[in-house]
């Protein structure tokens, strides 16, 4: 095997040589790719009704068939990828962005800022948000922008206790300490060399997220209180299906695929990661 | 210990608080008025049903007042269900919500314990790996997928179990039970895994097999104990996870508990019914955690500093 003294390259060897975050990653470049060019092959318009056709199984003019209202669940399933992985993403990012920040400040400081900082972590880990996004979605209506803001501020707090437990351990080694010394400022110290060096797990982390966040959506449209007809996602799709499974099971089972093997391949991804970024670990 | 409890406590006391507060606040900020939906209601009636419900009041008077019943058990009269109060609704609902939870959390702890502790003792043989991998399948396949496919093929399909209902047909508990404890099944099974992995390996495990004591009193009497932390400490935010479960699965399998309760007040827009449950599902949330933290510093001494 070609000797490499690069731990990004070294990574990527081992993720792909894991059987599973390998099919994870094919997949979900799959998806994703096909979730951007969405608007530019799919078949049909997604609110594109055809009542005399109504509900049909799958055939070559509509491969995965068609919804009660004749609506092609193809198309219905590409533009719901779009929703389900935009909120999955870009909550994601949201997260990332607060509790790298905060959890950088917090264990930078140290002392009495880094006490009530995690004190004010502590008291939020314990709310239990579910609740919250929900009466959110209640009060506010149901919208897109409002759903990624909540769960991304949700999701947030592990990553801060994460990247603050880094951070502690890395400020206090040597190159640190150097940069001190050379009057690097704090900023620079931080966003120089703290974050690039505490990114590992957190990507890890992230990785993770994003299908709990994907889950969350889909969890609060199935309910009826996440993204509403005649946009899809996901999650809607399946409540859709489970709704009319008795006679049309096609509608239940092609989302129901797609959206297990997607959460699938980001859990592979990140064990993989993990496991990749971490030699230790095996 | 009692340091510990009292530590815990103090932090669970502010997380209350600003719980109810902040669901308080939410649901007075909510955009027009509880009874705009209400067909043409003149100004004399409008402003006796403000009165009754406490709403002509300045808000931080009727926060104090909804305080004053909340600490008292009480949650006001629900806007939906007029004469009956949030405290009746959640009591009808309740006991039916913790019987399927009691229900998929047994389950879970015995399929996952089981299956734990034989991927332990037989690591990367099949024993190990093929429960393993079908943990991964339980976590990653979601109870919005479960419920209707375990309904479409066991309900439908084979026409073995009842599709719907909670103890009106024999064997309508078992769906639900499967649909929300499968996940549960697959995060204990591993944890117990990982537990047993760390404690199996120590050397007081060693000692105990040096003694010539047979390995099934090692496992269950010595390794259990300390092996089971990680799935006693994960119960409290798994009984977290059961309510909000409880939310899905109580609504496709047609069981008349608080989760379907619940659903059904925010489609309502029953804002006290909504506002109450919340305190009560957080209160309850809080107290389950609060409660697996202490058992599990009380079973390991490290997590007790």
């Amino acid at each position: 095997m070609e000797v490499s003294n690069n731990l990004w390259s070294d990574a990527l060897d081992r993720l792909i040589s894991n059987k599973f975050s390998l099919f994870g990653l094919i997949y979900l470049t799959f998806i994703v790719v096909l979730a951007l060019l969405t608007p530019f092959i799919a078949p049909y318009d997604y609110a594109l009704q055809d009542l005399d056709l109504g509900p049909s199984g799958p055939s070559w003019e509509h491969w995965l068939g068609t919804d009660i209202l004749g609506r092609d669940l193809l198309t219905r399933m590409m533009y719901g990828s779009r929703i389900s992985l935009m909120v999955g993403f870009l909550a994601t990012t949201v997260a990332l962005f607060i509790g790298v920040i905060w959890g950088t400040v917090a264990g930078f400081s140290g002392g009495k800022v880094d006490t009530g900082m995690m004190r004010i972590v502590d008291v939020l880990y314990g709310i239990p948000f579910i609740i919250f996004v929900i009466l959110l979605m209640v009060i506010f209506g149901r919208n897109l922008v409002l759903l990624f803001m909540a769960i991304g501020a949700v999701e947030w707090l592990t990553m801060a206790r994460i990247v603050r437990s880094q951070v502690m351990s890395l400020s206090k080694q040597e190159f640190v300490m150097a940069a001190e010394a050379m009057g690097v400022s704090k900023s620079g110290i931080i966003f120089g060399h703290l974050i690039p060096n505490a990114i590992g797990p957190v990507i890890v982390y992230a990785t993770l997220t994003v299908p709990q966040i994907m889950l969350l959506e889909a969890f609060l449209s199935f309910l009826g209180l996440g993204v509403q007809a005649p946009l899809s996602s996901w999650g809607l799709l399946i409540r859709d299906g489970a709704i009319t499974m008795e006679e049309y099971w096609w509608l239940l089972i092609f989302p129901s695929i797609a959206f297990s093997l997607t959460l699938f391949s980001l859990n592979f991804i990140g064990d993989g990661l993990r496991d990749a970024l971490d030699p230790r670990a095996n | 210990m009692l340091n510990l409890i009292l530590k815990r406590i103090g932090i669970a006391i502010p997380v209350l608080l600003t719980v109810v507060t902040l669901t308080f606040l939410m649901v007075h900020s909510a955009p027009g008025g509880p009874f705009d939906e209400e067909k043409a209601v003149t100004p004399e009636v409008l402003a006796k049903l403000n009165a009754k419900y406490n709403l002509d009041q300045p808000l931080i008077i009727q926060y104090f007042d909804y305080l004053k019943g909340v600490v008292q058990g009480d949650f006001g009269p629900s806007f939906r269900y007029p004469g009956r109060s949030v405290t009746e609704l959640i009591s009808i609902g309740l006991p039916i919500t913790f019987e399927l939870a009691f229900y998929s959390i047994l389950f879970a702890l015995a399929v996952g314990i089981f299956a734990g502790i034989l991927g332990a003792l037989r690591p990367n043989t099949p024993l190990d790996y093929i429960p393993m991998s079908t943990a991964m399948i339980g976590i990653c396949v979601p109870s919005i997928i479960l419920g209707p496919s375990l309904t479409l093929v066991f309900g439908i399909w084979l026409e073995w179990l009842p599709v719907s209902g909670w103890g009106d047909m024999p064997g309508d508990k078992l769906l639900p039970t499967l649909t929300l404890g499968t996940a549960y099944a697959a995060y204990c099974a591993r944890l117990t895994r990982g537990g047993m992995l760390e404690v199996l390996n120590q050397d007081f495990i060693r000692t105990a097999r040096a003694k010539g004591l047979s390995e099934s009193r090692v496992v269950i009497v010595h390794a259990l104990r300390g092996g089971l932390t990680p799935v006693i400490a994960f119960l409290g935010p798994a009984m977290a996870g059961l309510l909000a479960g409880s939310f899905v699965v109580e609504t496709i399998f047609g069981i008349p508990g608080l989760g379907r309760f619940y659903v059904e007040a925010a489609f309502n827009r029953d804002y006290t019914m909504i506002l109450g449950s919340s305190i009560f599902f957080s209160f309850l949330i809080i107290l389950f955690n609060l409660i697996s933290d202490l058992v599990a510093a009380a079973l390991n001494p490290k997590l007790r500093e």
